[in-house]
């Protein structure tokens, strides 16, 4: 779950990181109040799930109230990356006398949190990691022992020659790592960590990404979800426990297990289709998932085609033939559907769906074929 | 004759009164699997379905039945203290079934696990079977067969549709592995390719992987440089879009880092064979093993 730059900067400043003072402005009204409150320069940021927001227009910076009001009345309501701006972060904008990147992700490779840091901060650290990784410090911690004072002083002075800034800059990175686990993160960066005139480290902008397999156990961090700023299809998706991502075809596919819901959107494309949807009904028996998963795809007015592709193992044929034929007395079909199942109580679930007037395949090859010809309209 | 789990198998169920754990455990029980004990903390004493003994703990399951293999189906959040107290009681092959594993908790896991000289294999993964002889987890055994063929793959599902077809045109399988679809998993693509390159029964491998990370690529590398036997690869998500999460923690695309091009790429460099549809790999293997 990606956080709010906001939202990740209080998490952050909970753990003492350094952060200027900022509020949320939904209104240019509240903008221009928060902007005089503060009494000097500020910047306006949009709060969105999206990269690149600097690029777009979203983040600008205003000398005065009634500059900060105009600002804010531009980029609130502005589409980034498809994406409505419905909130703006109003925050003291900082004298900036040099920028570097701090960051923690957890890495496959050596299954540990990794810390990045670099003097060129600022900017894309990917770009900084592919041209010049020479730059870039890569510092894996031990879980066991956490990050050690000797670690945190290392990277530093990898930042900064100057002690006092060596020093401060190794207790952010200690605040960030706590900030980091408290929270369940799987990524966090501080991007730029400024320097300003007076020789003051300050957290410019922050970013956080929640490991979704932790929001359970931390319903503090789990109340942060901004449905807001996601597709109603994806939230509707994720109430009903199945996962769902929308693309641009009209070949609406319902599967169960992710590899097999890739590999059956890439057959729709070998055979010269285009799928609607990634959609994994995962691996659990239950009518009911099967329902919300055809109610979801039909919302989407580009679906010319319904295709279901399950290979039960957990997951009982037959609870998907009873899903389908509930869910289309429910609402009948507008569109043409084809279903291919094979596996555990196949010939019960074959059985249902006769006798309820619909014909199933168990080859995936043939099913995908049919439901890309039935979406171009040709028949099948 | 195969890898990791045998005739010579002896499991201890982690979780075996819960919903999966008591439905999986009759199927492996089923499938001739050498269930030797279960544990569930406060049922002690007890016995599963009258026959398989049932501990508070691993420590006394371990003690009592010498078992050398566990399986894990407990909910997420005991899931890898579960992991931890199955090495620390002597079990050599640990199969977490479990999806939804915190990632920071898999970090202190692993080094855990390899201190005690354990292999992990997952979490949130399908386990893995030796046709005719043993099955540890998920995998349904009547879509296997026995015979030459190594299966290694990072999906559930799919890997079922890949036997079920090889199976149907005649292919056996020497052992199918599922590693699991999380960042952090205890066993890796190299770690089972190796084990059926010692391994003589198996002939020719099949690896299904998927889009994001740096596996595949690793593992292409790892064909290339030390294995004498055919490899046939695949790989899921060639159509996702970058940046979106496609179910699995492991299937997201970032950047130009971890695409399905850039793995079919480094399996073509390998000189491996590469299916670029499921029912490919019947035709590739087969060919690999005439």
């Amino acid at each position: 779950m990606d956080l709010h730059e906001y939202q990740a900067k209080e998490l952050m400043r909970a753990a003492g990181v350094p952060i200027p003072p900022g509020k949320i402005a939904r209104t240019a009204d509240e903008a221009e109040a928060i902007a005089k409150e503060y009494g000097v320069a500020v910047m306006v940021k949009a709060q969105v799930h999206a990269g690149g927001r600097g690029k777009a227009g979203g983040v600008k910076f205003c000398k005065t109230p009634a500059d900060a009001r105009e600002k804010a009345e531009a980029i609130l309501g502005m589409d980034i990356k498809g994406l409505t701006v419905e909130k703006v972060l109003v925050t003291e904008a900082a004298d900036i006398a040099s920028e570097a990147y701090v960051g923690i992700i957890v890495d496959r490779a050596t299954k540990k949190a990794v810390f990045m840091v670099s003097a060129a901060g600022g900017i894309d650290i990917e770009e900084v990691a592919a041209t010049t990784p020479e730059k870039i410090l890569y510092l894996p911690v031990d879980p066991r022992y956490g990050l050690m004072s000797f670690e945190a002083l290392r990277m530093g002075f990898f930042l900064y020659s100057d002690a006092k800034l060596a020093r401060s800059a190794a207790k952010i990175m200690q605040q960030l790592y706590t900030a980091f686990t408290n929270a369940g993160c799987s990524l966090a960066e501080i991007n730029p960590l400024v320097v300003t005139p007076t020789n003051e480290l300050i957290a410019v902008d922050g970013k956080m990404v929640i490991d979704d397999n932790e929001l359970d156990r931390r319903p503090d961090i789990a109340a942060l979800r901004d449905e807001s700023s996601e597709a109603p299809s994806e939230v509707d998706a994720r109430n009903a426990n199945l996962t769902f991502i929308k693309l641009d075809g009209d070949v609406g596919c319902i599967v169960n297990g992710a590899g097999l819901a890739m590999a059956t959107m890439d057959l729709v494309k070998f055979y010269g289709g285009d799928p609607a949807n990634f959609l994994d009904i995962g691996g659990s028996s239950n009518p009911e998932k099967v329902v919300n998963a055809l109610r979801i795809i039909t919302a989407d007015e580009n679906v010319k085609c319904i295709l279901f592709n399950i290979f039960g193992g957990i997951t009982r044929t037959d609870d998907v033939a009873n899903g389908i034929v509930t869910a289309t007395k429910q609402n009948p079909l507008k569109v043409p559907i084809v279903i291919r199942l094979t596996g555990t109580n196949e010939e019960i679930a074959m059985k249902i769906l006769t006798e309820n007037g619909f014909s199933a395949s168990s080859d995936m090859d043939e099913a995908v074929q049919r439901a890309v010809k039935l979406a171009k309209g040709e028949a099948a | 004759m195969s890898i990791f789990i045998d005739n010579s198998t002896t499991l201890i169920v982690q979780g075996i009164t819960g919903r999966d754990g008591s439905f999986h455990t009759r199927q492996m029980m089923e499938y001739g699997t050498k269930v030797v004990g279960g544990v569930t903390p406060g049922k002690g004493g007890q016995k599963f379905d009258d026959s398989v003994p049932i501990f508070d703990t691993m420590h006394a399951a371990v003690e009592a039945t010498g078992a050398n293999t566990s399986v894990i189906y407990v909910p997420p959040p005991f899931a890898a203290d579960a992991i931890m107290e199955a090495a620390a009681a002597g079990i050599k092959l640990i199969v977490c079934i479990t999806e939804g594993v915190p990632v920071l908790d898999m970090t202190r896991v692993y080094p855990f696990v390899k201190e005690h000289g354990a292999r992990l294999l997952g979490p949130n993964c399908p386990g893995l079977i030796t046709p005719g002889q043993s099955k540890v987890g998920i995998i349904p055994g009547r879509i296997c067969t026995p015979g030459n063929v190594g299966i290694v793959s990072r999906s559930g599902t799919l890997t079922y549709e890949i036997v079920h077809q090889l199976t149907r045109a005649g292919i056996g399988q020497s052992s199918c592995v599922g590693i699991g679809g999380d960042p952090i998993n205890g066993t890796n693509f190299i770690d089972c390719l190796a084990a059926f390159e010692a391994d003589p029964h198996t002939k020719a491998i099949a690896m299904m992987g998927e889009i994001g990370g740096t596996d595949e690529q690793e593992a292409a590398q790892f064909i290339k440089d030390h294995m004498k036997k055919p490899v046939v690869g695949f790989i899921a998500g060639q159509t996702a879009p970058p940046g979106r999460r496609m179910g699995h923690a492991g299937a997201i695309i970032s950047g130009s880092s971890g695409t399905a091009a850039e793995k079919i790429d480094a399996f073509k460099a390998a000189g491996m064979g590469v299916a670029q549809r499921p029912v490919d790999f019947v035709d590739l293997i087969g060919a690999r093993l005439a």
